[in-house]
């Protein structure tokens, strides 16, 4: 299954590039509407770029109104992307959806304050709120994300959303000041790609929920090895501003990878990072190894 | 909105800018003032490039070579093959009676081809220095001013149709002197197509996506 990140795809402005998604994610909805931050929003750096947009949104009211009817008649499934600034806010904005395939909560923007209860407490608010499937998007810079993720999955989250981008900062290279207005931004990109593969892999083993991969994803491959991280979905962002046919490539990579290597399909794939090790580690005759039951479930 | 592959048919200096050319093939050369995301070869990121001139089966950009996207750019030889997506944004509307040319610097970018699907108006050019004014080869028969002389002190006493691009101070003096002038801005975007809301800039006193709203807007 094939997303675009949250935030790196407007539908309504570019509809057939979201058609060609298993599923649609919206830009994070605020309960008031936010004008985001001032110019300038955006730096490439070599490896990747930053990003301060600020969580531009029409706003809870208006997009229920307004923006979500006109989604619908993309006939895509949508995820909606739910930010704010205290649990309540979340769990409103999720009391106030219906009839979408998700909901991802968005608990860590680099580029806004946070809310001050922890992710747990958030998915707790929203999971009381809403029927929904919940998605918890974590971010990589925790020292332990499995912790984090072990935390949302106790509080009613359906699945989980790594990763999102990691705050860096850009100089302009003449006046050795911050590149962007609001300083630092949040760093996606090929940069990315690692840190998001081991957010995966680490989080595959410590929860029983669904994962969805994002981070650096350019390629087929890519996608494959969060999969084989543990991943049983994968998202686009950067890649889509350089190539909004990237969704279509990457399927047909995806199919290729999964082909050349004898998997029926590409989420046969799926945990198979963590078995190699256990190759490994029992060869070595090591009694540490770990038992089979401790493998991921593999539910797609 | 289309992305294909593009083949380079050449690339020449022109003053302190290179101009690009690529193989026209299926794409649409769009309005003048539209532009196109251009492949930067080994960056993250393409660079959005407004259509310099279109003819003989050829797409040319204007670049100014200021930093690793566009200094990638200018370092293309023919034979190269770059992706290249558009036409996109909105460019200028070209129903307007007695029109004059302003630019100012790499602004002078879309005014050939706009020059030319306009019969060849009068055109007024700024520049920083002589080297950068050789571009002036691009727009025959332009007045040109160099600093510290501006464009707007070449403006003419009776009311022209404006349509502009060039630096925001010019583009921002042009505003306040001829209020119905048309105004091509700029501003850093990842993508060109209203994905990244990266390129925000204040349109009726709200933050707008330049690509979608744009890049030409109405001075008034």
């Amino acid at each position: 299954m094939l997303l675009n990140a949250s935030g790196c795809l407007d539908a309504l402005t570019a509809p057939e590039v979201a058609r060609s998604l298993d599923a649609f994610v919206t830009k994070t909805i605020t309960p008031e509407p936010r004008e985001g931050n001032a110019p300038v929003r955006i730096a490439e750096t070599d490896a990747g770029m930053l990003n301060a947009i600020g969580l531009a949104n029409p706003g809870r009211e208006r997009f229920v109104a307004e923006t979500l009817p006109l989604l619908r008649e993309l006939d895509v499934p949508l995820w909606v992307s739910v930010g704010g600034f205290s649990a309540a806010e979340y769990a409103e904005t999720c009391a106030a959806l219906e009839d979408v395939a998700a909901i991802e909560l968005n608990l860590s923007c680099p580029n806004v304050d946070e809310a001050p209860e922890s992710a747990a407490a958030i998915v707790a608010a929203c999971r009381t709120a809403t029927g929904l499937p919940l998605y918890a998007k974590l971010s990589p810079a925790a020292w332990d994300i499995a912790e984090g993720a072990r935390a949302v999955e106790a509080a009613g989250a359906d699945g989980l959303s790594l990763v999102n981008t990691l705050r860096g900062l850009a100089l302009d290279p003449r006046t050795l000041r911050p590149t962007l207005a609001r300083g630092t931004g949040g760093y996606s990109g090929p940069a990315l790609k690692p840190v998001a593969l081991a957010a995966v892999y680490a989080c595959a083993t410590a929860v029983e929920i669904p994962i969805v991969g994002m981070g650096g994803v350019r390629s087929g491959l890519d996608a494959l090895e969060l999969i084989a991280a543990g991943a049983s979905a994968v998202a686009l962002g950067t890649v889509l501003f350089g190539d909004p046919e990237a969704p279509v490539r990457v399927r047909a990579e995806l199919a290729a990878e999964a082909a050349e290597r004898d998997l029926g399909h590409p989420l046969d794939a799926r945990a198979l990072a963590h078995s190699s090790l256990q190759m490994s580690v029992s060869r070595s005759g090591n009694e540490m190894q770990k038992v089979p039951g401790n493998r991921p479930k593999v539910t797609a | 909105m289309r992305r294909e592959l593009r083949r380079v048919t050449g690339s020449e200096p022109i003053g302190p800018y290179t101009l690009l050319r690529l193989a026209q093939g299926g794409l649409d050369a769009g309005i003048p003032g539209q532009f196109f995301m251009l492949e930067a070869p080994g960056r993250v990121l393409p660079r959005p490039m407004s259509v310099c001139l279109a003819e003989a089966g050829e797409l040319s950009f204007l670049i100014d070579p200021i930093g690793p996207g566009t200094r990638a750019l200018c370092a293309l030889g023919s034979g190269d093959e770059i992706h290249v997506l558009g036409p996109l944004g909105n460019g200028f509307d070209l129903d307007v009676e007695r029109p004059l040319l302003v630019g100012g610097g790499i602004g002078i970018a879309p005014l050939p081809y706009l020059s030319q699907q306009l019969g060849g108006p009068p055109a007024i050019l700024g520049f920083r220095s002589e080297l950068h004014a050789e571009a002036v080869a691009l727009l025959p028969g332009a007045e040109v001013c160099i600093e510290p002389v501006y464009v707007t002190a070449l403006l003419p006493e009776e009311h022209r149709a404006v349509l502009a691009c060039g630096p925001e101070p010019m583009l921002a003096a042009l505003r306040t002197l001829v209020p119905d002038a048309q105004l091509a801005w700029e501003a850093p975007m990842a993508c060109g197509y209203g994905a990244c809301y990266g390129c925000a800039v204040e349109i009726e006193g709200e933050l707008k996506r330049l690509c979608v709203e744009g890049p030409v807007l109405c001075a008034a």
